[in-house]
């Protein structure tokens, strides 16, 4: 084999790794569009409207009188207003939060009991929240996000999301923007999204919750954070805890403009 | 749990073609998998679909572990018109049995 054939062969084997991480996520965004329809995440969304409109708990009401922030009962578009500031609790909410918030003032729970089960398991351990959350989002698909940043606790609570975003720390010195500040990172076979521009903030912000197929489960937002956390060898992110929904509140403001798309459906 | 959770069935009519899409509340366990103990979790799936039109069987299907948990179903067939009442019925490897209905849209 002459020199020049040499050099060639070498050039091939060094373009590989490329065209093939190229097809991979190629085919991994195929594979998606073949699940888009029939996504399962609906049977979440069905079981969670039922539930929502059923008179639970010991004070054996619906939650239909929940103000989700558009006033009571009023569930269409409010997803793509969240977090946001409520005076009643005087605190800013994400979605989940506020469910755990309604079903204790409303249905008469123990703020415990309300959030005992937060991420589901099977047939046993099936989370009200994560149907609850299903449904709730569903009613925003199709509504541009649009989250405010008017009340002072909810700039402050965007400043503190922001600051987690880039506070590096854990066992790998890991920060959120270690991995979602800059484009074409991946982890295994998985392209991650750059949280710090519009777009990829958008696309993200826009597909959770999420049925996830490797878990056969409905995946919400804060459920992405705690994942994200543990990934990170953080300490572990408390639900509807202050740092979480800071972050939520940072990360759903940057995908203001972006029409919301969920429930998804994601490997 | 899964007789308690209803199927999400959508017919629809195209020109001479009704459209089934169907999905299946189902934990379909392979009987591969371990918990967490290391004991096997015993196999548990659907086993045979029957999907009926107006009383007339236009699927039956056998199934095993190979179908994914939470199973979505589509096919064709001909015939059919608006109103016209879909069953769909499953019994999985228990014995336990679920069916729903739809009207053609």
């Amino acid at each position: 084999m002459n020199r020049f054939a040499w050099l060639a062969a070498f050039a091939g084997l060094a373009c590989a790794p490329l065209a093939s991480a190229q097809s991979t996520t190629d085919e991994i965004a195929k594979y998606r569009a073949a699940l888009q329809d029939g996504n399962p995440a609906e049977l979440w969304e069905a079981r969670g409207e039922a539930l929502w409109k059923e008179k639970r708990g010991p004070k054996q009401v619906s939650l239909e009188a929940c103000d989700l922030g558009k006033g009571p009962g009023v569930v269409k578009g409010a997803y793509a207003e969240l977090p946001r500031y409520f005076a009643d609790a005087d605190r800013v909410m994400d979605l989940e939060t506020r469910l755990v918030w309604c079903m204790v003032r409303l249905q008469g729970y123990s703020d415990a009991d309300a959030k005992k089960n937060p991420f589901g398991n099977g047939a046993d351990k099936r989370s009200d929240l994560e149907a609850l959350t299903a449904y709730v989002t569903s009613e925003s698909r199709g509504v541009k996000m649009s989250v405010a940043l008017v009340h002072p606790k909810e700039v402050e609570a965007y400043r503190i999301g922001e600051k987690l975003f880039y506070f590096r720390g854990g066992t790998h010195d890991f920060a959120c923007a270690t991995c979602h500040g800059e484009n074409d990172k991946r982890i295994r076979l998985q392209d991650l999204p750059n949280l710090m521009t519009t777009e990829g903030a958008q696309k993200a912000y826009t597909t959770w919750p999420a049925y996830r197929v490797s878990q056969g489960e409905l995946r919400t937002f804060e459920w992405r954070l705690y994942d994200c956390f543990r990934q990170q060898r953080f300490p572990e992110l408390v639900y509807g805890s202050d740092a979480a929904i800071a972050l939520t509140t940072y990360l759903a403001h940057n995908a203001n403009g972006g029409v919301y798309d969920g429930p998804a459906i994601k490997r | 749990m899964a007789i308690g959770e209803p199927m999400k069935i959508r017919a629809a009519l195209s020109g001479d073609t009704t459209e089934i899409k169907v999905l299946m509340n189902h934990e379909m366990e392979t009987g591969q998998r371990k918990d967490a103990k290391g004991e096997t979790i015993p196999a548990w799936f659907i086993q045979n679909v029957l999907v009926t039109w107006s009383g007339k069987t236009v699927l039956s299907a056998q199934w095993g572990t190979a179908i994914a948990k939470n199973p979505f179903l589509s096919f064709k067939f001909k015939g059919g018109t608006k109103g016209d009442k879909i069953v769909i019925r499953w019994v999985d490897s228990r014995g336990d049995t679920r069916s729903d209905e739809a009207v053609i849209a």
